[in-house]
């Protein structure tokens, strides 16, 4: 790193980079120590400059530490200031050396001028050191009594960085207490906000361990302490004023009269200019408000001006800061927002953060009134020479058209995406396309007509690709061409890198065959040849799949490739409602820039004053299971699982929002029947699910009620949930979705926290019926145990384990299927549930004990499939 | 709770850097920096102002080719650090006089002074530079201004107008002048940023003014200012839908949508004469920002049109027409204009006896590029571009290209016409008469044509 400019040109030598240049700063400071010539202090600014410069790029001047201290004897206080920085930077590595300082420090901390006396007292608390607390306590005692403000606000802050070093010293000394007298009588208002803050950061840590202090805590949002510094609050600064706001956003008033002389009396500083005292009193107002609906609706109409203001005025990351808030609101309630969508505009201007926020905005805020215009806007960004915000746009279209308004433009406007004929923008729409058709399946004959004309050599992105291969499979019969382009599509199969392409492709071109079987039977055979022989796994087992079940009979496999299709009702929503709601609570803060609450991203010990969020973590997540878990780590645990499912979807935002998680027609459900199975194996505690939920689930995530064709023989299941082609097919795609993320199921893990809390309700869970059954013994004869007859016999006892054992046996029909299940891969089952690797050995133990014996025939492929048995398990709904 | 404050060169060496709390590694500002500076390469991304990594929150704001940057491990307000870091560039340049990296290598140990006082052990104590010059004792390096390029909003007086002493706005509120005595005056800058979208018919889409009134005060002993604005003045527009301006047209009143006040704005007579009055502290602060959608003129028509003229080749005609009084000059102006990317060269043709033109061709992101020095009002200026392709362009070669946006700076005018009717000084005596400018400038924020 370079040094400062003016040094290179001053010291005419060497870059003062090594050894020499602090060697030769140490000589020169040393002569000047003893000096009392005139013109010394002059020179002696220089060399402290230098150090400072030094100390500044990263060039350690430790070795000066005591040359520094002999030169500070002077009254030339800008020396004095940069001598304290130089200490107070490495006082913490020098500890011995420190104590050359304290006295003179403790001297300074007498002087008659009380800027000296201020600047020494936060020097001497600044160092950092635990051995000279000692020293500390008696200047921090006068210092807080002193009659200059300035040496007050200085002691205010020195005995929260006394607590800092040694607590018990500081709370020994009483100097909390006396810190709480200062805050209500001092007539400083600097010195009342520093002692806020001062104590709440200690009471807040001393929380833990002592009950007084969480008393203490408590009593900052009693009446009299929010109304004392509600009536000053004109006094203090606007920074000052934002920690007040932010203790009174915590105050729950005893009616609603309070509440109204709350607002009435802040309502002025809705108009500061300083965007975080706005903020500040925006969370006021709507924490103060959130019981009462209505009321709460016009604080929304309320803030809508200032904020938008605020968005307006200020440097770039000034409105982004508040231009997420505003996202925050306008995501909350976009009816309420539905008339400014042109303040939602992109500007050319805007960095691809703040575009990114508005496009979300817009397609939140489109109704029927103004559907058409945002669309016309979008499609103009769609142009924009800025790839990426151009995809986002595309994406945003196809999200409202989702939204079911005036579809019937929006879809005319995707098929002119088409053809723009720029890659990128035909790639999105050609996944918002298949979408749609999911959806809608009444515009597939509009759709398809524009979608036949797309070569599929102008399609090269994997999402892209496998969308438009979709389509030619699901709509061949519509598509003159189809089988001739699947056919050219297969006969480059080496070439297709992607197996998500390989695996559509196998899948498209069975449909294809079912409806135009002349023309598809050797691209079909080519197909299935190229899939065997290719070396993805999973690619393999669905070539092999389809081959075998096209073997066994061709009409399962029809039912396999072609079940009767439901409309995809509702895409799920990508962020549950209780995180949102977390979110909110942590208004005006960073949970709100990074849209998620702040235990993902906060050290426990970090969170700051006032933060509750703890106590509502663990309400949320508190599960009443029987494991022996500690509560304290299952809250980390589950914790954990948040994170680490947010955060994937922070990195896979851009991939996700296009719809790359509804690539694979059907895996939704499959996702579904894994957030059954998951917290089951994660909690040990097995939840009795009651049927709705299931169905439930299932709904919401489009599939629907079952549709089965034919009421299951065995009626050992009444509620299942899947029709046999669904389950099978639901397995083909397990690992397509376990090897990308999915926008779907924090419902995942809010079944957990609420799901299992509610059913366990003190009965003896089945699962540990199940497991105090006497084992079945084991002997050498392999047919002698029928696991599927064990299952099927004793269904009704053991409802939902066997369910799983439902889901789990059928995973040995494909090895890779196993594998993944069991492979720490496997444990990431989608981007919002990823099971501890710990359970792993859980979960193996309830298929161990489940199967009982090993399988004799490992060898790969050739599992249970091979037997007629298992096709019929396949085929008979079980 | 702030943990520590640095300034970065945009080469990324630190200039500044305290540690307040000392929770942070000290290695943070070279992390921070290769961070921001990879953000996501391929996508060419810039980071956002606010991003956690390993648990740390940096925050940055860049302020005149500077890098502002705060850390912390709590989640505090993320508006709360941005409006300090901004507010700290801005208490520093009142300070220096001009902020740069160059003053600020001169001027570090006065930035230290500076930043000692302005937070302690992450709290903020004041960022008022009133407040501050009595804990302030070391003595700016005053930086050249002249020798500078123009930095920030009010710079833009430096050029074109004679009127204006230039060396007003780069100076320090604690240097003396030269000739020893502080002179007394007060600027006033009513600064408008002006958004407009036209459609490709020439119709205006969107159009916004955001307007901010920036006072800097060099009077000593601070006496009580009333600013007056126009009288009709009215905010808000209660009831009425935003964007309906058939009812706003007539009558000529200025309407604001909203307006928010500096602090020490006392608004006790606002309503009843629209006269604000307040104490102006030390430095520079804004007195009052607004924002304003009612409809306005905008002061440039600007046509664009692209042909193809034969295979391989396109001819693209730029046309601007400065819709403003001719005793009103707007300078600095620049044309953007994104081609196909199929482009690979342009020849440009100017008009006969053009002045003050600057055409480009920007092959990295294939744009033409148009400067011109000044429009006077009422002018008109064409531009014809041959664009020649690599390949046969697409059907629709008007897809391709576009949106014209234009960047300008017009002094001595405002888009809302929102005037201050006078500027009033508490006198002291009959013989105090500082000097008072009032001055006025609109600049594009985004003016943007779609083809």
């Amino acid at each position: 790193m370079a040094p400062p400019a003016q040094f290179q040109r001053s010291t005419s030598s060497s870059q003062p980079s090594g050894k020499g240049e602090v060697s030769d700063l140490k000589m020169q400071l040393r002569q000047l120590a003893g000096s009392r010539a005139q013109g010394t202090d002059d020179s002696k600014r220089e060399l402290f400059k230098k150090a400072i410069s030094f100390m500044t790029v990263g060039i350690d001047v430790s070795s000066l530490f005591s040359e520094m201290v002999m030169c500070s004897a002077t009254s030339d206080i800008v020396l004095k200031k940069m001598c304290y920085l130089y200490v107070g930077n490495y006082a913490k590595g020098n500890p011995d050396l420190s104590l050359l300082t304290i006295n003179f420090l403790q001297k300074d901390c007498r002087d008659e001028d009380p800027m000296i006396r201020g600047l020494a007292l936060r020097s001497l608390c600044s160092l950092r050191v635990a051995n000279l607390v000692e020293y500390l306590v008696g200047p921090l005692g006068s210092g807080l009594k002193d009659n200059n403000c300035y040496v007050r606000t200085v002691a205010a802050i020195g005995v929260l960085k006394l607590y800092h070093i040694s607590p018990s010293t500081c709370v020994d000394a009483d100097f909390p207490s006396v810190l709480k007298t200062l805050m209500l009588k001092d007539p400083d208002a600097q010195v009342v906000a520093n002692c806020l803050s001062a104590l709440q950061e200690i009471w807040s840590l001393e929380a833990g361990t002592s009950e007084e202090a969480s008393r203490e805590r408590e009593a900052f949002l009693s009446k009299p302490v929010i109304y004392y510094f509600l009536n000053r609050i004109k006094e203090f600064s606007e920074w000052a004023q934002c920690i007040v706001l932010d203790l009174v956003a915590k105050y729950i008033p005893s009616d609603n009269n309070e509440i109204f002389d709350i607002m009435n009396l802040l309502e002025d500083r809705l108009q500061h200019a300083n965007g975080a005292v706005v903020l500040a009193t925006i969370k006021v107002f709507l924490h103060l408000t959130l019981s009462m609906t209505d009321v709460h609706q016009q604080v929304y109409e309320r803030i809508k001006a200032p904020l938008l203001t605020l968005v307006s005025s200020g440097s770039q990351e000034q409105s982004y800061a508040v231009l997420s808030h505003l996202h925050l609101l306008v995501m909350r309630a976009p009816m309420l927002f539905s008339s400014d969508y042109k303040h939602f505009y992109c500007q050319y201007n805007e960095p691809s953060y703040v575009k990114k926020l508005k496009l979300e905005m817009l397609t939140a805020v489109a109704n029927e009134s103004n559907t058409y215009e945002i669309v016309t806007e979008l499609c103009e960004y769609a142009a924009n020479v800025d790839v990426p915000i151009a995809r986002e746009s595309i994406r945003a279209v196809g999200k409202i058209a989702l939204q079911q308004y005036d579809i019937n433009a929006i879809v005319d406007r995707l098929l002119q995406f088409l053809e723009m004929e720029k890659d990128y923008v035909t790639a999105e729409t050609l996944v918002l396309v298949k979408d749609l058709l999911r959806k809608y399946p009444q515009w597939s004959h509009d759709c398809i007509a524009v979608v036949g004309n797309i070569s599929s050599k102008n399609v090269q992105e994997p999402k892209a690709k496998a969308a438009l291969i979709w389509m030619l499979g699901e709509y061949s019969q519509d598509m003159i061409d189809a089988p001739y382009i699947l056919e050219s599509l297969i006969d480059n199969w080496d070439d297709e890198h992607s197996a998500e392409v390989r695996l559509h492709l196998l899948t498209s071109v069975l449909k294809c065959f079912f409806k135009r079987p002349p023309e598809t039977q050797k691209a079909l055979g080519a197909a299935l040849a190229a899939g065997l022989a290719d070396s993805h796994q999973d690619v393999h087992d669905r070539a092999l799949l389809y081959y075998r079940v096209l073997q066994y009979n061709v009409s399962v496999a029809e039912c396999l490739v072609n079940p009767p299709k439901q409309a995809v009702s509702v895409f799920a929503d990508t962020q549950n409602s209780e995180i949102k709601d977390r979110i909110f609570d942590e208004f005006n803060s960073l949970s709100v820039i990074y849209q998620k609450p702040s235990y993902m991203f906060t050290d426990k010990e970090h969170q700051g004053p006032f933060e509750f969020s703890e106590e509502l973590g663990s309400l949320s997540v508190g599960i009443e299971s029987a494991d022996n878990v500690s509560p304290a780590q299952r809250v980390e645990a589950s914790d954990n699982d948040l994170l680490l499912s947010t955060s994937e979807k922070e990195e896979s935002r851009g991939p996700s929002s296009n719809g790359s998680a509804y690539s694979a027609p059907v895996y939704d459900g499959l996702t579904a029947s894994q957030t059954q199975l998951e917290p089951a194996f994660q909690n040990q505690a097995l939840p009795v699910y009651s049927p709705q939920d299931g169905l439930a689930i299932d709904d919401l995530l489009g599939l629907g009620p079952p549709a089965a064709p034919a009421p299951p023989p065995l009626k050992l299941n009444a509620r299942t949930v899947l029709d046999p082609s669904t389950f099978q097919r639901k397995w083909g795609q397990l690992s397509v979705s376990l090897s990308q993320e999915c926008s779907i199921s924090p419902q995942g893990t809010e079944f957990t926290a609420s799901e299992i809390a509610e059913v366990d309700n003190g009965s003896k869970l089945q699962l540990d019926v199940y497991l105090d059954e006497p084992k079945t013994p084991f002997n050498d004869d392999i047919n002698g145990f029928d696991v599927l007859s064990f299952w099927r016999s004793n269904w009704t006892r053991f409802l939902d384990v066997a369910r799983m054992a439902h889901d789990v046996l059928a995973i040995p029909v494909s090895t890779v299927a196993s594998k993944s299940s069991f492979s720490a891969g496997g444990h990431v089952i989608d981007k919002y549930l990823t099971e501890p690797v710990d359970d792993a050995n859980d979960m193996a133990d309830v298929v161990k004990h489940v199967l009982l014996m090993p399988k004799p025939n490992s060898e790969r492929g050739c599992g249970p499939i091979g037997t007629p048995q298992a096709s019929s398990w396949a085929g008979s709904n079980l | 709770m702030i943990s520590q404050f640095f300034v970065l060169s945009l080469r990324g060496d630190n200039i500044v850097f305290r540690d307040y709390r000392g929770d942070v590694p000290k290695g943070s500002a070279e992390i921070f920096f290769r961070k921001v500076k990879f953000w996501k390469e391929d996508e060419e991304e810039e980071a956002p102002p606010v991003f956690n990594l390993d648990g740390v929150n940096y925050f940055h704001v860049k302020v005149a080719g500077l890098l502002f940057v705060a850390t912390t491990r709590v989640n505090m307000s993320p508006s709360l650090v941005l409006e300090l870091l901004q507010r700290i560039a801005r208490v520093i340049k009142d300070y220096l006089g001009v902020l740069n990296e160059d003053s600020l290598r001169k001027n570090f140990v006065l930035v230290y002074e500076l930043l000692d006082e302005v937070i302690d052990f992450g709290y903020v104590q004041t960022t008022s530079t009133e407040v501050l010059k009595s804990y302030i004792f070391n003595e700016p390096i005053v930086v050249d201004a002249a020798r500078l390029p123009p930095l920030g909003p009010a710079s833009m007086f430096m050029q074109g107008t004679k009127r204006m002493p230039g060396t007003a706005v780069t100076k320090s509120v604690v240097a003396n002048e030269p000739g020893g005595r502080k002179r007394e005056e007060i600027f006033v800058d009513i600064i408008e940023k002006i958004s407009v979208t036209f459609s490709s018919s020439g119709y205006i889409l969107t159009s916004e003014i955001d307007g901010t009134i920036q006072m800097k005060s060099y009077l000593t002993g601070n006496p009580e200012i009333r600013l007056a604005l126009n009288e009709d003045l009215s905010i808000g527009r209660d009831g009425r839908s935003i964007y309906d301006y058939s009812s706003s047209s007539g009558g000529g009143m200025v309407i604001l949508d909203d307006c928010n006040f500096h602090e020490s704005v006392h608004l006790d007579s606002f309503d009843i004469d629209r006269t604000l009055t307040l104490v102006p502290p030390d430095g520079e602060f804004p007195v009052m920002n607004y924002r304003m959608t009612q409809e306005f003129k905008p002061p440039f028509r600007i046509n664009a049109l692209i042909e193809e003229a034969g295979p391989f080749r396109a001819e693209v005609i730029l046309k601007i027409r400065a819709d403003f009084s001719s005793n009103i000059t707007a300078n600095t102006i620049l044309v953007q204009l994104p081609v196909p990317t199929y482009t690979n060269r342009v020849s440009f043709e100017l008009e006969p006896g053009a002045v003050g033109n600057t055409t480009d061709f920007r092959e990295a992101n294939k744009r033409i590029e148009w400067g011109l020095k000044k429009i006077v009002g009422g002018s008109e200026h064409t531009l014809r571009a041959k664009l020649t392709f690599s390949q046969e362009p697409h059907a629709n070669i008007m897809k391709e290209a576009g949106p014209v946006s234009m960047t300008f700076t017009i002094p001595m005018y405002n888009a809302s016409r929102l005037q201050v009717r006078y500027l009033q000084i508490a006198k002291k005596s009959k013989t105090y008469n500082p000097y008072r400018w009032v001055r006025y400038v609109t600049q594009a924020n985004s003016y943007v044509a779609r083809i």
